[in-house]
């Protein structure tokens, strides 16, 4: 099985010796009284007896080497041309479940392009794209469950798309208009859904891992079926909340999904400067979790690992790693111009070489399920969904400017009542110095 | 009834005790009771942090874990960020989460956990998700040889923080009060326990639960010359500082505890300097942006034609907190007379 791979890969680092190790270091996480294993050895069977770890003396001197050059293997389902390369592991999901996850993928990829390019012009403040990543979002969301509760970064719209959350939603949203949720207190692409069971998107990065962690704990003492799956890029990786989360999730053992999306860059950063050894994946042994690593430009083989992952997660209590490998196509954000520092061949490479549309795509012909007429007619279709939804969206007016101080606490305090009525009694002496033709009155 | 003081206890990070002996049944720190009462009148409700499984490095959690089980109260791994972004989320998905922070000198790890996102959950999603369940405790104050790490009384750095609640209380019977009432309040509350008090502060406390509301100064000794403001183990300085000015120059001063710093009661503070004309206010964090600074400049605006003094802001020094020279770095009880003794011949 897929997630059996990442453990029992002999690339896995150090080798054999290291697998044993790494297996009597879960059973050792499960065992609860350590010292009862101390005892009397002769000197033929001498075992170290410090608490700290479960291992053999060794007599020579021998630092473990970090396997970086053979890594954790990338497992796949099917190759560029969308042909399933092993028919076992083939998810048989249906003509109408694979139909939903390309219109998806494709119905995101419109958004971000009409989006882009409202940033572009000024009508939006700020967009960041989902190209090339599309494929880690809809496969990963395909495989939870609509009650298990997602804590994201900022570039897993695919997400929220695959549970229905409406254009309207998105748009208002990006536009912080009065049909915004949050009444436009975030910037673009900070998405949140109660209904969707989506926790809203903060800038601070890596923040959420340790607080999916802490929600997955709450579920598993509700005993309840949910599960909790967390994303994050692989540059936010390398911050010490996530060092947190990891190891929160192992040592309290947290029903969760780790799920990395690894796409080379965070901004500018290369992965080489962003860490030394052989990716996200392999720090997950480390903390005693269970990893694996997959194509994530393969949304049959982000499903299958997930969907494993969030079977064993919620069964066993125990939390998994799932790092999918991708490749940013866009910019970073609309704040950045990546010509800056990759060249246009690569990113060209991604695009038109290995796209998890154009994969998917590519299954769909062979299966017979989808030909250049019924793509002609979605695309158009989607595009005018968008469009409409974009410009209901521009029109609206943006929400009373006393909308400010609501939610800071459950109830305003007095300080923060006496501030309203202030800039209240402010804006009506200075009204015309402030947009009111875009706000909703005071 | 007071029984006698006890020497404070103090368990150093690095695992060294010192001052009273270990293990002692019955021991009368007051959260112990009220985070009792948490547990049962809450079934969600989870205790959580470095060492609070066998009872705390202070005791405040001895016992609970053999009373609500171990999923309940429970260790975690050591890392103050990964402690309050747990605490966070296990309050998104409805716990009740009392989070411990072994001393306030520790809690920087977590302040992006508290600020950015605690502080804010709430208001950045329009009320769809919040984490008004979370309680963070922290040991607070100075102890008499914490020097710098354990020591520190960083509540200013907290409420410059709007979404946050910071309470700070001043004995047992407050203690148990407030703690309850931030463990139920809807809003992330960071609660301050003064640790020198933890052993000779001992009071007589009701068995069952109570609360003390949040946001509400006490008027504790009511006054006609000047005001004095003060929060935790600073109240009783100042309590003791009142007495030497009545008895040595015959002053009347009306003492409020604030109790609740963010936010802060300002009509209580206001109403007192209005009618005595003057106010002291004393902390033991360092003078510059300390929550006195705030005090000060909100009492000026509300009462600047009661005011026959400048405000007296008697503090710690702009100095990181010293070991030997700690006498001399708090504002004791004789820098906080002084400081009246300048009220009142300004």
């Amino acid at each position: 099985m897929a997630v059996a791979m990442a453990l029992t890969a002999p690339s896995l680092n150090f080798g054999v010796r290291s697998f044993t190790r790494l297996s009597r270091l879960s059973q050792r996480l499960f065992s609860t009284a350590v010292i009862r294993y101390q005892q009397e050895f002769t000197t033929l069977e001498e075992k170290p007896q410090f608490p700290g770890a479960s291992a053999e003396y060794v007599n020579t001197l021998e630092f473990i080497q970090p396997n970086v050059i053979s890594g954790i293997p990338v497992y796949r389902v099917m190759d560029r041309k969308g042909h399933i390369v092993n028919p076992n592991e083939d998810p048989k999901l249906g003509k109408e479940m694979v139909l939903k996850m390309y219109q998806k993928m494709t119905l995101l990829n419109t958004m971000d392009r009409i989006l882009y390019e409202s940033q572009r012009q000024g009508r939006i403040s700020f967009y960041m794209t989902n190209y090339g990543e599309e494929g880690t979002h809809v496969g990963s969301a395909a495989a939870i469950e609509m009650q298990d509760l997602v804590f994201g970064q900022y570039r897993e719209a695919g997400v929220l798309m695959w549970r229905g959350y409406p254009l309207d939603s998105f748009m208002a949203q990006c536009y912080g208009n009065i049909d915004d949720y949050a009444h436009g207190k975030q910037m673009p692409v900070h998405y949140g859904s109660l209904e969707h069971n989506f926790v809203t998107i903060s800038s601070p990065l890596a923040t959420q891992i340790p607080q999916a962690v802490g929600a997955a704990y709450a579920y598993k003492r509700s005993d309840i079926d949910r599960a909790v799956i967390c994303y994050f890029g692989e540059g936010a990786a390398s911050e010490g909340d996530a060092h947190a989360g990891f190891n929160f999730a192992a040592t309290l053992e947290c029903p969760i999904i780790f799920f990395c999306r690894n796409n080379g860059y965070a901004i500018s950063t290369p992965t080489y400067e962003q860490y030394r050894g052989d990716g996200i994946a392999a720090r997950g042994p480390g903390y005693g979790i269970r990893s694996i690593r997959v194509d994530g430009n393969d949304v049959f083989a982000v499903y299958n690992a997930t969907k494993e992952a969030r079977r064993h997660a919620v069964s066993e209590n125990q939390p998994m790693l799932v790092e999918a490998m991708t490749y940013r196509i866009g910019h970073h954000s609309t704040s950045d111009d990546s010509s800056a520092y990759r060249s246009v061949d690569e990113v060209s490479y991604w695009d038109k070489q290995d796209h998890p549309i154009s994969r998917l795509h590519n299954f769909m012909i062979n299966q017979g399920w989808w030909d250049d007429a019924q793509e002609k007619a979605w695309r158009k279709q989607s595009r005018k969904m968008v469009i409409e939804t974009f410009e209901r969206a521009e029109r609206k007016l943006k929400p009373s400017p006393k909308l400010i101080f609501t939610d800071v606490y459950d109830t305003a305090p007095p300080s923060l009542q006496k501030q309203e009525e202030q800039l209240k009694k402010h804006v009506e002496r200075y009204a015309e110095h402030y947009p009111f033709d875009k706000f909703e009155r005071f | 009834k007071k029984t006698q003081a006890r020497k404070p206890l103090i368990i150093l990070r690095a695992g060294i005790t010192e001052g009273a002996p270990r293990g002692r049944a019955g021991y009368p720190c007051k959260t112990v009771l009220c985070s009792h009462f948490a547990n049962e009148t809450l079934p969600s409700t989870v205790i959580f942090g470095e060492d609070v499984a066998f009872g705390g490095v202070f005791r405040c959690t001895v016992g609970l874990r053999d009373k609500y089980g171990k999923d309940r109260v429970f260790n975690t791994p050591l890392c103050e960020q990964g402690i309050v972004g747990f605490a966070i989320g296990s309050a998104v998905a409805g716990a009740t989460s009392v989070a411990e922070i072994q001393f306030a000198d520790y809690i920087y790890p977590a302040f992006d956990q508290v600020v950015n996102e605690a502080a804010k959950y709430r208001y950045r999603s329009g009320n769809l998700f919040d984490c008004g369940k979370m309680t963070v405790r922290a040991p607070w104050g100075c102890v008499g040889h914490g020097a710098m790490y354990h020591s520190q009384s960083p509540e200013a750095f907290f409420t410059h923080c709007p979404g946050v609640k910071v309470v700070i209380p001043r004995g047992s019977l407050q203690a148990k009060g407030l703690l309850l009432a931030s463990i139920r309040d809807q809003n992330p509350c960071i609660f301050f326990e003064p640790k020198i008090l933890y052993r000779s502060a001992v009071e007589e406390v009701p068995v069952g639960p109570y609360e003390i509301p949040l946001s509400q100064a006490e008027v504790l000794q009511e006054g006609s010359d000047l005001t004095m403001v003060a929060w935790g183990t600073q109240v009783h300085v100042l309590r003791e500082a009142a007495n030497m000015a009545q008895e040595r120059l015959g002053i009347s001063c009306e003492v409020i505890d604030l109790r609740t710093l963010q936010p802060w009661d300002t009509e209580t503070v206001c109403t007192s300097v209005a009618k005595t004309g003057r106010l002291l206010v004393s902390h033991e964090a360092p003078i510059t942006s300390g929550f006195a600074a705030e005090i000060t400049s909100v009492v000026q605006s509300e009462c600047f034609l009661n005011l026959e003094a400048p405000v007296e802001r008697v503090c710690g020094f702009d100095t990181p907190f010293p070991y030997i020279f700690e006498p001399f770095y708090i504002p004791d009880k004789w820098r906080c007379f002084d400081g009246i003794r300048r009220l009142i011949n300004y």
